[in-house]
């Protein structure tokens, strides 16, 4: 029993550093890399929880990634779950920084570190917009008609407009909350409550 | 004393950051180059270009290659620390509410509404990263289509194929476009 769990923290860990260190091209990169590993693969969170951690991460300070790590964490093991996740996710960064602020113009001068940075971006829009595809297939195919307009105003707003995440989220907050008023006020106007 | 006054730094930095990203790079100039003069303008282009090459959140690269500017791994592991506190302590508070409270049925239901929110931003991101590998461009208002980088283009297609079609490991995506990628540029530039 006791291995089974040091078994859980230690894949915990091993997964969370491999996709920390995996994360080029900013935070949206870790919540794909965290679903196919998480979920699609070892089965520990259900996805549409990435989706409601992802929102929560936005919300507060700090890095999507290390704070989508944390949520995870927590959900998996409390508090413990939570600091390996987070350990996992920083020492990559710190690990690599430290050693390449020594190198410093060896590394940022080299050309073909940099072909490789650039060309890598390619790559990484395909694994953010394979599972974006994925999710939206998902709300398309639940014909929920609100869901889908929320989808793609929220697309508008996020692309096009450049409205700010968090922004957007708290808009979508006071939206969903308005709606899960009037739908109250209505089942008690229906049984003759008001 | 130093030691706690980095961890402080990088603690308040870790605290307004919100937004992530390129959001929190004013902030970190403020502290950094401004207010403690811990490195020079052109230390901190230097930090942002490593930033941007290298994986991991900005804030925590920038906490890292300043401690090891001003001493070395103790002080990195010190601002790094700093830097995550505020999230690791706000964000533990946001779990247990979550843990709490998501079966709660206005909850669930609020919850099951910015869902679909979330899916447009994950989709918003994966255009602007797009945009950005296929024309070099900030924005999407500023590309023009003779721009395109066809060796961008072609490992795109074939990335979100290999996605698609046979759920080959993202990882094995990322690393693997890098290097492919690289070999053909070479390859190009020898011809």
């Amino acid at each position: 029993m006791s291995e089974n769990i040091e078994n859980i923290y230690w894949k915990l860990f091993k997964s969370m550093f491999v996709i920390s260190m995996s994360t080029f091209g900013g935070g949206f990169v870790i919540i794909t890399l965290m679903q196919k590993k998480f979920c699609d693969e070892l089965g520990w969170i259900e996805k549409e929880e990435i989706l409601d951690l992802t929102a929560l991460a936005q919300s507060a300070p700090g890095s999507l990634a290390v704070n989508a790590s944390i949520l995870f964490g927590y959900q998996l093991k409390g508090i413990k779950g939570s600091l390996v996740a987070m350990l996992a996710t920083i020492l990559p960064p710190l690990l690599i920084i430290s050693t390449i602020s020594i190198f410093y113009s060896l590394f940022s001068q080299n050309q073909i570190v940099r072909i490789a940075l650039k060309v890598m971006r390619s790559g990484v829009a395909a694994v953010i917009l394979d599972a974006a595809l994925t999710l939206m297939k998902g709300v398309i195919k639940s014909k929920d008609m609100f869901n889908i307009m929320v989808m793609v105003f929220a697309f508008i707003f996020s692309y096009f407009i450049q409205v700010d995440a968090i922004m957007l989220i708290c808009l979508g907050l006071l939206l969903a909350f308005a709606i899960e008023i009037i739908k109250y006020r209505n089942t008690r106007i229906k049984h003759g409550i008001i | 004393m130093e030691l706690f006054k980095l961890f402080l730094c990088f603690f308040e930095i870790g605290l307004f950051s919100f937004g992530g990203g390129y959001a929190a790079v004013p902030l970190i100039q403020a502290m950094v180059v401004e207010r403690y003069h811990w490195l020079s303008v052109s230390e901190f282009i230097n930090l942002i270009t490593i930033a941007e090459m290298t994986p991991g959140p900005i804030v925590i690269n920038a906490a890292t290659f300043v401690g090891m500017k001003i001493d070395g791994f103790t002080e990195a592991i010190f601002t790094t620390l700093g830097s995550v506190m505020p999230s690791f302590i706000i964000v533990l508070i946001l779990s247990w509410l979550y843990k709490k409270y998501k079966g709660l049925s206005i909850v669930k239901s609020i919850l099951k509404r910015i869902r679909p929110l979330v899916v447009a931003m994950i989709l918003s991101a994966g255009f602007s990263i797009l945009v950005m590998a296929l024309f070099k461009a900030n924005d999407y208002r500023i590309i023009n289509i003779d721009d395109i980088q066809v060796i961008e283009l072609i490992i795109f297609i074939i990335s979100l194929g290999l996605l698609r079609k046979y759920k080959v490991n993202p990882i094995m995506i990322i690393f693997g476009s890098g290097l492919i990628g690289t070999l053909s540029y070479l390859l190009f530039a020898m011809i």
